[in-house]
């Protein structure tokens, strides 16, 4: 946790959007999305499945599918666009650590060899360079007897075991930026809060950017300096975490916090669903659902306001009170 | 069903087998009114014998003077009764030897199914040629040792079916209102098993036509003067390279009816089971 | 590994037991006499009966079963009816040619299957995956007696490229007789004219049988494939940075591949029976022709044997497959032991 004003970003989201076609019509999973990564901060984004949370991943990784394109806007890593020019691609320098450890490694190679590989293809060095230097690693993320871990096939394994070689695969190329998509959910609860630790201690010796992609506000509150909300495919709220969960002003936030202040799940309760991504709603995309709209919020998108302390709002309406049985 | 049937339609490689296999029965149920000369079954005409394709007979004429095109309208009726009966033969042992086998795990299920390994174990061909062989070879015989060498195909599906379907809820719900095994079995069951029964029964309709063939070729299947396609082919291998004609039309008969079972076959197996389905996007 | 090796050999035992139960079986329960089969439709009572006492025929049939099982296991078979030859020497030598055979087969289809399986997969729903799956769907809808014929009547009688039939030509003297395999007995002797000649000779009888292999393993790659794409590893490595064509050559290959090498253990089966249609298209001295020939000449020793011998190939075949399937999977090779 860091109150110091922000530093410039080490990965700018600047109004990106991602459309995909598909049977149904054109897809809108993202619109106008923004979002900054400053140096050695660890940044939340946060929303229901099917917000986008995980397309905007995979747009900053460059593994968006096939039938996806970008209309408009840009991601920059470093400086560089990194949508734009494929050669400046940043992996090796943008480590991922992905959500189900069980599946994410390839069953009939060697968890090492896998390792490797990456190394082989985005790391300076000999391969024997890379061998030394990956049990290293291995020790850094506290995984037993590394140098037999080496020759050890994923299966043999256990899912906290995993997730760490994971995490150690993130670190092989030094990277700066390391994006996780939801890391702890597929693990046990004692090896989550384990895991959260490792994360944030290696962030912090190793000055590391996280990326955090989570639904879980306690890892959010735990692990986050600042938080983006989505609400299909927008940006409903951003700001410095405590700030946003303290006092959430976007209605969908207040609506979410209050109905699970745990976990970011669908609004029971609350009458609609979150819109198709082929059939947004046109003006605030919260509209048909908010218990404050008013006629004028299904015009046009509401743009994103700065509020003091870092804070922006895309609501216009955002003082109201809430009605009391929303919140009921 | 319904659904799956209306998916199946819209993929037209599917429907593409459906269309050729609809055909294919047309053709054999009005054979002798199709055919431009329909007593070539068993007639020879010596004097016409090995003629070209021409507008008279458009596939040409065979070593004794028979118009092929009208051979190979009469001998799809043959294919056709052949991979049906042994179809239905294969099934009428199979689906019993599945149900039973896979209802309960004592030794009777395992005498069956490992009997059934032992059938897959040897080629079928070679099966049907050596039960061909302690027989009297000829069509019926051939019809018999395919059947015999294709049940434990559908041993298998209604045994994986079944053992599948034996844990499920609605299962130990009839058990528990006492309802009597072979009622669940025949009842219950069996209904749920058919899919993938149709499936196999397709695809083995294709391979038991092929298979016939071989026989045919091989003179353990159909006797002369059957129209047999295999047959056909077999006794035009000594008029080459000659009478080009005379094995390439029965062939294409051959490939293009196997070609719609198989794609039909493929179809209801996408159509029966979604998650199998390609994707296309 | 040797431990698994073993295991898989011992549980194929039980399976070849019950061949050798089920041909002898099927030789006294099936309806029909064997002996009068044997004697042929002239025969008399007296000949008949003469020839079940040369075979045994008149013991019990507990007795019959212990002799028949004695002979299999000691590899006496007897002598072919037709021939008066030993059968197990007239197998002997015509099981290489059939391996031979089968082998260039498998080993076109394999090559040739995987490739464009993979490729078609790489191309999904493309004119390349579309080519692929019509190949795929036509190539085992084809009659191999007839495709032999067509090949045949294109290549050799009207282009005049490849030779008609046989497995080498004979005005170029004896083939030096080593392991039987031609190809290989040719270059050991040094013959580089004989090799030429037996190569030449396997090219249409190998591309014929390799057709429904090749259409089986195409499918099987491409699915396998296109699956082992949606895997999260794979994403996963595309997101660590993967080269493109390593993951697809190799990284999702051999995910792929497993599904595949269960097909070519299944396929062993179907190239066995293709192999009798094909060899006897171009009199291909192998045990397909033996097969066809001891039908036709009802010599039912032979045919009992050619049956055993391939139900072995075809175990042998499976426990390679399971074998290889737990060097590509290590989790294979835990699973059963």
């Amino acid at each position: 946790m860091n109150d110091s004003p922000m530093p410039s970003p080490l990965l700018a989201v600047e109004a990106l959007s991602v459309h995909l076609r598909t049977d149904a019509g054109l897809a809108r999973i993202l619109d106008d999305v923004s979002l900054t990564v400053p140096p050695g901060r660890t940044v939340g984004v946060v929303g229901e499945s099917g917000c986008g949370k995980t397309t905007l991943m995979r747009a900053i990784l460059g593994i968006l599918p096939r039938s996806a394109f970008v209309p408009r806007g840009a991601i920059r890593f470093e400086g560089r666009d990194i949508l734009a020019d494929r050669a400046a691609s940043a992996r090796g320098r943008i480590g991922f650590v992905p959500q189900d450890p069980y599946l994410s490694l390839n069953p009939v190679f060697r968890a090492g060899d896998q390792i490797l590989e990456i190394m082989r293809r985005h790391a300076p060095g000999t391969r024997r360079d890379h061998r030394a230097k990956l049990i290293e690693l291995f020790r850094a993320v506290q995984l037993p007897d590394p140098e037999a871990a080496l020759e050890k096939y994923p299966h043999q394994f256990s899912g906290g075991q995993r997730q760490r070689l994971l995490i150690a695969a993130a670190l092989s190329c030094d990277p700066a930026l390391v994006v996780a998509d939801e890391p702890t959910t597929a693990l046990d609860v004692t090896t989550q809060r384990e895991i959260l630790a490792l994360l944030r201690r290696l962030a912090a010796e190793r000055g590391l950017s996280l990326l955090f992609v989570t639904h879980d506000f306690g890892v959010l509150a735990a692990l986050c300096d600042s938080v983006t909300v989505l609400y299909a495919g927008r940006v409903a709220e951003s700001g410095p975490t405590r700030a946003v969960l303290d006092d959430p002003r976007h209605p969908y936030t207040r609506l979410l916090l209050a109905c699970h202040p745990d976990r970011a799940s669908d609004l029971t309760g609350i009458p609609g669903t979150v819109p198709a991504a082929t059939a947004q709603p046109a003006g605030c995309r919260f509209h048909p659902r908010c218990p404050i709209a008013r006629a004028d919020c299904a015009n046009a998108p509401p743009p994103l306001l700065s509020l003091p302390g870092g804070r922006s709002i895309a609501c216009p309406h955002h003082a109201d009170a809430l009605p009391e049985p929303a919140l009921a | 069903m319904s659904a799956a049937l209306a998916r199946l339609l819209r993929d037209p490689v599917s429907a593409l087998g459906l269309v050729i296999v609809l055909f294919a029965v047309v053709v054999a149920v009005f054979a002798p009114y199709l055919a431009p000369y329909p007593e070539d079954a068993y007639e020879s005409h010596l004097l016409q014998r090995l003629r070209p394709p021409s507008a008279e007979f458009p596939f040409g004429t065979d070593n004794l003077g028979r118009d092929i095109l009208s051979r190979v309208i009469l001998g799809t009726r043959n294919a056709l009764v052949v991979a049906v009966s042994v179809v239905v033969a294969a099934m009428a042992i199979g689906i019993p030897v599945g149900l039973v086998a896979g209802w309960r795990d004592n030794w009777v299920s395992d005498v069956l199914m490992r009997l059934t390994d032992v059938f897959l174990a040897v080629p079928q061909l070679i099966l049907a040629l050596a039960l061909g062989q302690l027989m009297r070879p000829g069509i019926e015989t051939a019809m018999v040792a395919l059947a015999l060498t294709y049940w434990p195909f559908f041993a298998r599906t209604v045994f994986a079916e079944t053992r599948r379907l034996r844990g499920a809820l609605f299962v130990d719900a009839l058990a528990g209102i006492g309802a009597r095994p072979t009622r669940i079995l025949l009842l219950h069951v069996l209904p749920n098993a058919l899919p993938a029964v149709l499936v196999r029964a397709t695809i083995g309709m294709g391979f038991t036509i092929l298979t016939a063939a071989i026989l045919g070729f091989l003179g353990v299947g159909a006797a002369p003067p059957s129209p047999d396609w295999g047959l056909a082919v077999a006794e035009a291998r000594q008029h080459l390279p000659e009478a080009w004609w005379f094995p390439t039309f029965p062939g294409l008969a051959i490939l293009l009816l196997v070609l719609g079972f198989n794609l039909l076959g493929d179809g209801l197996r996408d159509a029966a089971d979604p998650r199998l389905r390609r994707s296309r996007r | 590994m040797a431990r698994f090796v073993l295991r898989r050999i011992l549980l194929a035992l039980p399976a070849l037991l019950g061949l050798v139960v089920l041909t002898f079986v099927l030789s006294r329960v099936i309806p029909g006499d064997p002996a009068a089969t044997l004697a042929g439709d002239a025969a008399t009572p007296a000949q008949i009966a003469e020839i079940r006492a040369q075979y045994g025929l008149d013991r019990p049939i507990w007795e019959q079963a212990i002799v028949h099982l004695r002979q299999v296991l000691t590899g006496d078979f007897g002598r072919s009816v037709f021939s008066g030859r030993p059968v197990v020497e007239e197998i002997a030598f015509r099981l290489p040619a059939t391996l031979e055979l089968t082998f260039a087969a498998l080993l076109i289809s394999t090559v040739l299957g995987v490739g464009l399986g993979l490729v078609a997969a790489l191309d999904h729903n493309g004119p390349v995956d579309h080519l692929v799956r019509l190949l795929s769907v036509g190539g085992l809808a084809i009659a191999s007696f007839w495709l032999a014929i067509m090949l045949q009547l294109v290549f050799s009688m009207e282009l005049d490229w490849l030779p008609l039939r046989g497995r080498i030509d004979p005005t170029l003297g004896a083939p030096p007789d080593i392991t039987g395999f031609l190809l290989l007995d040719t270059l050991l002797a040094g013959r580089l004219d004989l090799f030429w000649s037996a190569l030449r000779h396997l090219v249409m009888p190998a591309v014929t049988l390799a057709l429904p292999g090749l259409a089986t393993i195409a499918r099987f790659t491409r699915s396998g494939v296109l699956e082992a794409l949606q895997k999260d590893y794979v994403l996963y490595a595309r997101a660590a940075g993967y080269g493109r064509f390593r993951l697809a050559a190799i990284y999702v290959l051999r995910n792929a591949i497993t599904v595949t090498v269960t097909q070519i253990g299944l396929l062993f089966g179907a190239l066995i029976s293709g192999a009798v249609a094909v060899e006897a298209v171009f009199d291909w001295p192998g045990l397909g022709t033996y097969a066809v020939q001891a039908i036709l000449s009802s010599d039912y020793k032979a045919l009992l044997a050619v049956t055993l011998v391939v139900g072995v190939v075809y175990a042998v075949v499976n426990v390679m497959v399971d074998v290889a399937q737990a060097l590509i999977d290590p989790r294979v090779a835990e699973e059963m032991s």
